[in-house]
C-alpha cells in the first residue's frame, strides 16, 4: 500500500506530461495543467447538460440511472469547476511576469493542483455511483450536500479552500516577494473575499430562510461580484498581452470597474431576497443595486472598444481577441440584459424560478465566464507553441477557430433564446393566469411552446457541442509547424 | 495621449472610490444581515415556531397588504399527534436533512430556488393535488414511499424517482413541506388557491 502511495505523485505527473512546453516558466507550466483538467470539465458540463436537455422531450431516458437530478447537477457543478480552474490557470499564467519574480511557492501548488483534480474526481463519481444518501449529517459529510451549486460534500469543502488558500498563499507571497501593481493589488483582495465567501456555505441550518440567506452570499457573491472582479483583473493583463494597451488606462478602468461592480454587485445581493422569507425592504434594495448592476458592464463595452479602437485591432493574438470581444458583449448581454430583464420584483414574482433563470444561467455564465477562460487558453497555447504567430493569415485561414466560435455562440444563443420562449410561457400559463399550483405547473410544462422550446434547446445544444469538438481540434493543432515569431507590441508606461 | 489625464479621471482617484464603495456596501450588507437575521429567526412573524405544525395553515390574499399571506388557524397536529417544540423542531430537521441528502433541489424549486423539472415546493403542503385535507397525510406518505408506484398523472411523462425514502423520512420530509408553507415569503407565489380554498373559498 505504502509503495503505491509512494509512487501516486510520480503516475500524476505522468498523466499530464504531455502538457510540458519548453517555452514556458513554472507558473505557466502549472497553469497548462489547470487548462487541460478545465477543457475536460467543459467536455462533461456539455454532455451532461445534453443528457439533462434529452430528459426534458423523452423522461424516460436513463430513469432509475442517472436521473435529471444527477445530470444537472454535474452539468452545473462541472461548469463551476472548470471555470475555477480556468481562472486559477490564469493568475498562475501570468503570476510571474506580472510579479517580476518566480512562484515562492510552486512546489505547494503543484500538490494543491494535484490534490484538488483528485478531489473533484471522488466528488463526481460518488454523484454518479452513490447519488443519494439517508437523511443524516454523513450523506451531507460524505455524499451530497444538497444546496444547488455547492452540492460538493463537507469534506470536499474543506479541500475547495485549503487548496484555495494555497492558492492565495502563493499569489500574495509572490507579489509581496517581486513587485505590487494595480492589477495584482486588487486580484490579491479580490481572492480574499473569494476564500471567505465560500466558508458562508459550509454549514448546515435547518431554518431554509437563513440557510438560503447564507446560500446566496456564496452563489452571488462569488458570481456577480468576486468573479466579475477576477476575470476584470484577467482581462486587464490580457488587453495589455494582446493590444499592447497602456498599465495607466487599463488600471484606472480596473478601478472604475471594482467601484461600480462592488458598488452595485454587494447589496444587488438583494434581489435574491425577494421570496425567501426575508424583510421586504430587499424589494427597494434588490432592486435598485441590482439595477445598476449592468453599468459596469456597459463600461467595459465602452473600454473594450475603446482601446481595440486605439490599437486599430492591431492585436497578437487573433483568435483570443476576438474571444475577448465576445467576452464584453456576452458579459454584457448574458449578465446586464438579460439579468435585468427580470430583477425588478413587479416582474420577478412571475419569473422568479421558471425557466428565465435557465436562460438568464446559460447565456451569462457563457458570455462572462465561459468566453474569456477560451481567451485565455489560445493566448496560453500560442506561448507554449513557442510564441509563434496568432494573428490574420493562419493556415487553412484559421476556419477552425472561426467556426468553433461561431458555432459556440450562435449554440449559446439559440438555447438562451428556446429557454426564454419557455419561461415566457411558465410566467403567463403557470404563475400569472392559472396560480402556480402543481396542476398550473404541468399545465405550463405540457403546453406545445414549452415542449417545442425544449427541442429547439437540445438542438442547439449539439450545435453548442459541434463548436466545442471544433475548439478542442484548433486548441491542439493551431500553431503547429508554424514558422512566424509572434507580432510583438511592447506595453508602453 | 502623453497629457496627463483630467483629475476626475485620474488613477488615484478611482483607486480611492473603488476602495471606498466597497467598504461602505459590505458595511451596509453586515448591517442588513444582522437585521435580516433577527427578522427571520425561527419563531418570529415571518418564520414560524417549528411547532406550527400542530396548526391548521392557509394561504390567502390580504386585502391590506394587497398580497398572499401564511394564515395560522386552529389546532391541527401533523399525523394526529400534538408535538412540543423540540420534537417539532427534531422532525423537520430530519425533513430538511432528507431533502438535502436526496438532493431534491435539482428537481424541484424551495422557495422558488433550484431546478426546474418538477414543480415548486415551496406552497406543497396547500397544493390541491392532494384531493383534500384529510387524505392529504396518507397520500403524500405514500407517494414519498414510493413515488414510482404512486405517480400522479401529468401529461408531460415526468415522474419521480424512487429515492429509497423511509417511513420516518417521510413523515420528517412532510413536517418539513409543513412549516416551510407558513413562511410568509412577501406574496411569492401569487394567485395560489390552497387546497383549503377549493374547500372553502
Amino acid at each position: 500500500m505504502s509503495a503505491i502511495l509512494s509512487t501516486l505523485p510520480g503516475k500524476l505527473t505522468s498523466l499530464f506530461a504531455f502538457t510540458e512546453s519548453p517555452h514556458l516558466n513554472g507558473g505557466q507550466k502549472l497553469a497548462s495543467k489547470y487548462f487541460t483538467v478545465a477543457m475536460a470539465l467543459f467536455v462533461a458540463q456539455l454532455l451532461f447538460g445534453l443528457l439533462a436537455a434529452i430528459q426534458f422531450i423523452w423522461p424516460n431516458f436513463l430513469f432509475g440511472w442517472l436521473d435529471f437530478s444527477v445530470n444537472r447537477m454535474v452539468h452545473t457543478n462541472a461548469m463551476v469547476v472548470w471555470l475555477l480552474y480556468g481562472f486559477i490557470g490564469s493568475v498562475y499564467w501570468f503570476l510571474e511576469e506580472e510579479s517580476g519574480t518566480e512562484i515562492v511557492g510552486l512546489k505547494l501548488g503543484v500538490i494543491a493542483f494535484h490534490v484538488l483534480t483528485i478531489a473533484v474526481t471522488v466528488v463526481v463519481l460518488v454523484y454518479l455511483l452513490i447519488q443519494t444518501g439517508p437523511g443524516k449529517d454523513a450523506s451531507i459529510w460524505f455524499i451530497n450536500e444538497g444546496r444547488e451549486y455547492i452540492e460538493a460534500p463537507r469534506w470536499a469543502d474543506i479541500g475547495i479552500v485549503l487548496v484555495m488558500l494555497t492558492f492565495f498563499y502563493n499569489v500574495a507571497a509572490t507579489f509581496m516577494k517581486g513587485r505590487w501593481s494595480g492589477v495584482s493589488g486588487v486580484l490579491t483582495l479580490d481572492l480574499v473575499a473569494l476564500a471567505g465567501l465560500y466558508c458562508a456555505g459550509m454549514f448546515y441550518l435547518t431554518n431554509i430562510t437563513a440557510d438560503q440567506y447564507w446560500w446566496w452570499w456564496v452563489i452571488h457573491l462569488w458570481v456577480e461580484a468576486t468573479w466579475e472582479v477576477l476575470v476584470a483583473c484577467i482581462m486587464a493583463w490580457s488587453l495589455m498581452h494582446l493590444l499592447g494597451a497602456r498599465r495607466k488606462i487599463v488600471q484606472t478602468w480596473l478601478y472604475i470597474e471594482v467601484a461600480l461592480m462592488f458598488g452595485s454587485g454587494i447589496l444587488g445581493l438583494g434581489h435574491h431576497y425577494f421570496w425567501i422569507g426575508t424583510p421586504d425592504y430587499w424589494f427597494s434594495i434588490g432592486g435598485f443595486f441590482s439595477a445598476l448592476e449592468p453599468i459596469p458592464l456597459v463600461a467595459m463595452v465602452v473600454h473594450s472598444v475603446y482601446d481595440a479602437g486605439v490599437h486599430k485591432f492591431k492585436a497578437t493574438n487573433h483568435p483570443a481577441m476576438a474571444w475577448i470581444i465576445a467576452h464584453t458583449f456576452g458579459n454584457f448581454i448574458g449578465a446586464g440584459v438579460w439579468g435585468f430583464m427580470q430583477t425588478l420584483p413587479q416582474i420577478n414574482l412571475y419569473t422568479h424560478g421558471t425557466q428565465w433563470s435557465a436562460s438568464h444561467g446559460h447565456i451569462a455564465f457563457f458570455g462572462a465566464y465561459a468566453t474569456i477562460n477560451i481567451a485565455f487558453f489560445y493566448l496560453a497555447i500560442q506561448k507554449w507553441r513557442g510564441n509563434v504567430w496568432m494573428g490574420g493569415e493562419l493556415p487553412d485561414n484559421g476556419w477552425k477557430w472561426k467556426w468553433s466560435i461561431a458555432l459556440l455562440n450562435f449554440g449559446v444563443l439559440g438555447m438562451t433564446v428556446a429557454l426564454l420562449i419557455a419561461g415566457y410561457e411558465q410566467a403567463f400559463i403557470e404563475r400569472a393566469m392559472q396560480g402556480s399550483t402543481w396542476n398550473a405547473y404541468f399545465a405550463a410544462q405540457d403546453h406545445p411552446w414549452f415542449r417545442e422550446a425544449m427541442v429547439w434547446r437540445t438542438l442547439f445544444g449539439l450545435v453548442t457541442i459541434g463548436g466545442l469538438g471544433l475548439l478542442i481540434w484548433d486548441l491542439t493543432t493551431i500553431g503547429k509547424a508554424e514558422p512566424r515569431p509572434a507580432l510583438v507590441l511592447a506595453p508602453r508606461d | 495621449m502623453s497629457q496627463q489625464p483630467p483629475n476626475w479621471a485620474s488613477e488615484a482617484r478611482w483607486k480611492k472610490i473603488a476602495i471606498w464603495v466597497t467598504a461602505g456596501s459590505f458595511v451596509l450588507l453586515i448591517f442588513l444581515t444582522f437585521d435580516t437575521l433577527s427578522k427571520t429567526s425561527v419563531g418570529g412573524e415571518r418564520v414560524r415556531a417549528y411547532s406550527v405544525i400542530n396548526q391548521e395553515i392557509d394561504y390567502r390574499f390580504d386585502a391590506q397588504k394587497n398580497r398572499y399571506m401564511p394564515v395560522i388557524g386552529k389546532e391541527a397536529p401533523l399525523f394526529g399527534k400534538v408535538v412540543t417544540e423540540a420534537e417539532a423542531e427534531q422532525l423537520v430537521t430530519l425533513g430538511k436533512k432528507t431533502v438535502q441528502s436526496k438532493n431534491c433541489m435539482n428537481c424541484h424549486t424551495l422557495l422558488g430556488n433550484g431546478a426546474y423539472y418538477a414543480p415548486d415546493l415551496t406552497k406543497a403542503w396547500l397544493d390541491p393535488n392532494w384531493i383534500d385535507a384529510a387524505n392529504r397525510e396518507s397520500l403524500m406518505l405514500t407517494f414519498l414511499k414510493d413515488p414510482v408506484g404512486n405517480a400522479r398523472a401529468n401529461g408531460s411523462g415526468r415522474r419521480m424517482p424512487n429515492l429509497g425514502i423511509t417511513d420516518e423520512e417521510a413523515h420528517g420530509i412532510i413536517a418539513f413541506l409543513k412549516w416551510m408553507s407558513a413562511i410568509d415569503t412577501n406574496g411569492f407565489p401569487n394567485n395560489f388557491t390552497t387546497i383549503n380554498a377549493k374547500e372553502q373559498p
